[in-house]
């Protein structure tokens, strides 16, 4: 299975990085061979079910198991009072951000109240799935409904309780605001300002495979293993073994194969919970298998914000301070990160450029709605749109081309390192390149000659271009910077590399894929290193018995944190494997290099000793140096010193139908700059994809609620999930501007589509919409909301007219 | 996204079927491509006791050339009705809408029949048959009878079918070269359209709607303003005259109502005014 279009083979140190090589994972993905949990059928397995809330908000009354008890195949119910003392802790949040910050107890199944559609009641386990779901349907709750909170605003204002314990609807305010003082200055000697008021609607992250657990119990060996379609595996260890009370020893988590997960699946759900705590009372397997439609209700949700920026500028459109309000919904109750998202964007409102005066702060507010939590992008896309937008409204204030204003406010490349504002030391930026090349490849100026040509001619379809330069940080995190931000754990990650005795590696990562190539990227960061080929490579990942230390993947962290770990683990291991064919060859180390798969001596090329048989000499320990021990093996916990900063410019050509209100986008075109790149063609994947969300966002998806708290957009008929027919052939490209701050020189990938194309697409569509007095538009641009925003501006202009 | 229990039967002939219906009672439904019925039946807002699958019936997925009509089988697939040369040569409106519909998926496992059954308005096809006139054929315990597509749907999916009766046959006049349009306004390829509009102009013209009331509909006050002389523009204004468009997450009635008029002054356009 070595499908490649490496055109360099492997021999030299660096001849594989940077190669264009098919993923490893793809046969087995494509031909079905790959395991889901869903896939993994164990004989006395039992099937949960759960029954969810039909309101937002209530008071439960009662719920009546009987009738379920009574169905065929039942093998046993439990209300949330059943199991009220069954948990040794809450549901967790590991992110409490602030000391002060207030947070509703979360159990798995709710006891007294319910606080959102879809927050579990009671919980049915069966003999097959199907009577499972019979018996679910047959429970009888009844509720004593509360009002729905379901505006921000409204939840604000304290109108209406979410928790009535709590007092109050906000859980937090957190601020970053290093010199406010410099800030009013700024907005006081401003030529110019701009004010906008901008809605990340909330986002239902839409996995191809929704959650999933299967829990085998061991119950003579008072082991768990637990088969969860998960992001992160170790930290769910850890957290079931808090909410359980079950040793962490007793139990082993495996994600299998994972079929994506964009933050959805970065988190501690009630039903893993559940599933452990009733196959340890019931003593039998227990398998839990996510319906699309409660995928909807019972899976965090992205974004959620309202936000107020403003810039203030001097004449020629510099901008000389940015003031950023957040209003963040949290939803019903607080998930794994759920406070700390918009912490994640509050460092990036000053974008790309060079800002000198800064404030930022945000106000979280309780909801009852599905609990947010990260989707992909996690805070940086809230806070790319906003500043992309505005710069843009800028721009337009200022008289100058969307290009010219960029330009002007850049960070310069001279300028980097660069400490900005806010906190962050930038590794590396080449903001103007990447734009120039963006605007080459979009032919700008041809653009606009024939924006202004259908615009002259009057034609029913107008175009749009939008330009969004944005920057990141991501590679999450240096531990101590995760601490000052009151996270719970560390950002380091673990790697371990093993030469076997047959000359085969074993490189054991702490990072789990879901869908990103790990396994062939990480095979082909040790094969670089070790002059071999990535086919004589294993990665092993996602079981906490064969990888027991990690910190999982999330947060455009997996290369840049453990990619870096399994370089830096294997240049441990060919240290000592130099050692010891020195030892062999009777040469001094240092006289030593290693070329296709060999250790030779420089000068005498006829003196060599193959890594192979290095690492038999290693195995059997024969005639090892004098105090060496056996075996060639080798682990690096990495702590990253920095974030990585990738950026990059993207450009989004729409076509307007003036009649209808309808967009399309034409052309999207993507320069990115991820620093040094390990195969890119998966880097092109992650763009692709990262791209399509951001668009979706922009142009498609809501999750959308009535005010009774109902979700109306809870099937995919609804929920508009793009496909292939309603985008166009991406033209990406890329600038290499490697990080200086890890030994591979690269950054993340795995966000940056995200995070840069949904205000480019809005920017390209207020664009188009601009000669017809509309100046802004809420996401996501549907024809409809086209279609009444240009009404409206030529109801206004018409009155203006008049009067 | 797991159905109720249900009793499956599988029909080896069309008089099985309607036998089959009739021991079903009330709750007895026909399964055909199963694209319409099944995601109901997950959502468990539709839960029949008894599916009678028709899905074998071969001898009912034909298209045959009746002399002045085309006939279609009712168990003909969407992607075989849109591939057909007879029927992109006599009535190419039909052709071309049924390689509108959803995605390859559900155009190989859905049938005309079960559409024009099902009676949703935001279906393609009803659409076609309004606009063409079309005549359907009703097989039943007591024989067989034709109904017109025009009396044919009487309210949010329900139609003139009796309980035990099955959709054999749908006949679409030819169009001899007559012209056609077919606009269809969606956000996605794959969906239903949010409005969308059937016209053929024949000397006088067929104009029908869809997804603009409950149920498929003629645009009867643009079929008359063009009867009386109206121009593409004038016809279109009257798009939505006598009807209450829904409202949905996807479009309010009031921007149905504008869609209606864009459309069908585009589509009379196309079709020659
Ligand atoms: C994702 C998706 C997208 C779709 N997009 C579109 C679209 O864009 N446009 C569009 O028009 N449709 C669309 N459809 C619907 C699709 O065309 C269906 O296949 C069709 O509407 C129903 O045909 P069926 O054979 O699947 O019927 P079934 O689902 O099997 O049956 C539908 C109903 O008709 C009854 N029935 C079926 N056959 C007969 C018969 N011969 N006599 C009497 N009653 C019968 C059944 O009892 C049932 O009540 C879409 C469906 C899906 C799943």
């Amino acid at each position: 299975m070595t499908a490649t279009e490496a055109t360099t083979a492997p021999g030299s140190a660096g001849a594989v990085l940077g190669t264009r090589r098919l993923r490893t994972e793809d046969p087995p993905l494509l031909t079905g061979e790959s395991l889901f949990v869903a896939d993994i059928k164990l004989s006395g397995c039992l099937h949960l079910a759960l029954v969810r809330s039909t309101v937002a908000h209530g008071r439960i009354l009662s719920v009546d198991l009987g009738p379920a008890k009574s169905m065929p195949g039942v093998v046993a119910a439990f209300s949330g009072a059943d199991l009220k003392d069954a948990w040794a802790a809450p549901m967790p949040c590991a992110w409490p951000v602030t000391a002060d910050m207030l947070s509703p107890t979360h159990l798995p199944l709710a006891v007294e109240t319910v606080a959102y559609l879809g927050d579990a009641v009671a919980a049915v386990v069966a003999e097959s799935e199907y009577a499972a779901r019979d018996a679910a349907d047959a429970v009888v709750v009844e509720y004593d409904p509360l009002p729905a909170v379901i505006h921000l605003e409204d939840a604000l204002s304290d109108r209406n309780l979410v928790h009535e314990e709590l007092g109050t609807n906000s859980s937090y305010t957190w601020e970053l605001s290093p010199d406010p003082v410099a800030v009013e200055a700024a907005f006081a000697a401003a030529a110019h300002t701009v004010s906008k008021r901008y809605v990340q609607q909330r986002l239902i992250p839409s996995a191809m495979e929704p959650r999933g657990v299967l829990v085998v119990p061991h119950p003579y060996g008072g082991e768990y293993t637990v088969y969860s379609a998960t992001q992160i595996p170790h930290i769910l260890k850890i957290m079931l073994a808090i909410t359980t009370g079950i040793p962490e020893t007793s139990l082993r988590v495996i994600a299998p194969s994972v079929g994506g997960g964009f933050g959805s699946k970065l988190n501690v759900y009630a039903e893993e919970i559940l599933a452990v705590v009733l196959a340890q009372r019931l003593r039998r397997p227990i398998r839990w298998v996510e319906e699309r439609s409660e995928n909807s209700v019972a899976t965090i949700q992205g974004r959620g914000q309202i936000q107020h920026i403003d810039l203030a500028a001097d004449s020629g459109g510099k901008i000389t301070a940015i003031r950023v309000k957040l209003l963040a919904d949290m939803g019903a109750y607080l998930q794994l990160v759920t406070p700390g998202v918009p912490l994640l964007g509050a460092f990036l409102y000053t974008g790309v450029y060079d800002v000198p005066a800064y404030s930022f702060s945000c106000t979280s507010v309780f909801t009852t709605m599905t609990p947010t939590d990260a989707y992909r992008g996690a805070g940086r896309p809230e806070a790319t749109y906003a500043i992309e937008r505005a710069i843009d409204a800028l721009a337009a204030e200022v008289g100058v081309d969307p290009v010219e204003i960029r330009r002007r406010n850049f960070v310069r490349e001279e300028q980097f390192p660069y400490a900005s504002v806010a906190g962050l030391v930038y590794d590396t930026g080449r903001y103007a390149l990447a734009l120039d090349k963006a605007l080459d490849i979009a032919g700008y100026q041809g653009l606009r000659d024939e924006q202004a040509r259908r615009r002259q001619a009057g034609e029913t379809k107008q175009l749009g271009i939008g330009v969004s330069s944005y920057m990141e940080m991501c590679g999450l995190a240096p531990s101590r910077v995760l601490g000052s931000l009151n996270y719970t754990a560390g950002g380091w990650e673990a790697a371990t590399v093993r030469l076997l005795p047959t000359g085969k590696v074993q490189v054991v990562t702490g990072t789990s894929p879901h869908g990103q190539g790990h396994e062939t990227a990480w095979a082909m960061i040790a094969a670089d290193r070790l002059t071999m080929s990535p086919d004589d490579i294993e990665v092993i990942h996602s079981d906490t018995a064969m990888a027991p230390y990690g910190m999982d993947t999330y947060g455009s962290r997996s290369l840049p944190v453990g990619g870096v770990a399994v370089a830096l683990a294997t240049d441990k291991v060919i240290d000592k494997a130099r050692e010891i064919a020195a030892h062999l060859l009777e040469a001094a180390a240092e006289d030593l290099e290693l070329t296709d798969g060999s250790f030779r001596v420089k000068g005498s090329p006829t003196m060599e000793v193959a890594l192979g048989a290095v690492a038999f000499e290693a195995f059997s320990a024969h005639n090892l140096p004098d105090g060496m021990e056996p075996n060639l093996e080798a682990s690096v916990h990495y702590d990253p010193p920095n974030f990585s900063f990738p950026f990059g410019t993207h450009i989004a050509v729409v076509e307007l139908d003036t009649d209808t209100g309808q967009v399309r986008l034409n052309r999207y075109i993507a320069v990115d700059d991820c620093g040094n790149q390990v195969n890119p063609l998966i880097v092109e994947g992650q763009v692709h994809g990262g791209i399509v969300q951001g668009v979706a966002q922009a142009m498609w998806e809501e999750a959308l609620y009535d005010d009774d708290g109902n979700l109306l957009t809870s099937t995919m008929i609804d929920y508009l999930v793009p496909a292939a027919s309603e985008l166009p052939s991406f033209e990406t490209a890329s600038t290499i501007t490697p990080s200086t701050t890890n030994v591979l020189g690269v950054k993340g990938v795995g966000e940056a589509g995200t995070i840069g194309s949904a205000p480019a697409v809005m920017n390209a569509i207020v664009d188009a919409l601009s000669p017809f007095g509309v100046t802004d538009l809420d996401m996501p641009a549907t024809p409809e909301r086209i279609w009444r925003a240009m009404a409206q501006a030529s109801a206004m202009a018409q009155a203006e007219g008049e009067a | 996204m797991i159905p109720s229990s249900f009793e499956y039967r599988r029909a080896s002939s069309l008089a099985e079927a309607i036998t089959m219906l009739g021991e079903g009672g009330d709750d007895a439904k026909l399964l055909a491509g199963g694209h319409s019925l099944l995601p109901l039946m997950k959502l468990r807002l539709a839960s029949p006791t008894v599916l009678v699958d028709i899905g074998r019936l071969r001898e009912l997925s034909y298209v045959r050339d009746g002399g002045d009509h085309l006939a279609v089988g009712a168990l003909t697939r969407h992607a075989d009705v849109h591939n057909s040369d007879v029927v992109g040569r006599e009535v190419p409106l039909l052709a071309h809408v049924a390689g509108q519909i959803g995605d390859p998926q559900v155009r190989h496992r859905g049938t005309i029949g079960g559409s024009i059954a099902h009676g949703d308005p935001a279906s393609d096809l009803p659409a076609v048959c309004l606009a063409l006139r079309a005549t359907l054929l009703l097989a039943g315990p007591s024989g067989e009878r034709q109904v017109p597509a025009i009396e044919f749907f009487t309210g949010f999916l329900e139609t003139a079918l009796a309980r035990d009766e099955v959709l054999t046959e749908i006949r679409f006049p030819k169009l001899g070269g007559a012209r056609w349009s077919f606009q269809k306004f969606n956000v996605r390829a794959q969906d239903w359209a949010i409005v969308g509009v059937a016209a053929v102009r024949n000397g006088s013209a067929g104009v029908a709607l869809v997804n603009m009331a409950d149920r498929p509909v003629l645009a009867t006050g643009v079929e008359a303003a063009l009867a009386a002389g109206a121009s593409p523009e004038e016809a279109a204004a009257h798009a939505s005259d006598g009807l209450e468009p829904p409202s949905d997450v996807r479009a309010s009635g009031e921007y149905r109502r504008h869609l209606a008029t864009v459309l069908v002054r585009r589509a009379l356009e196309e079709a020659g005014a």
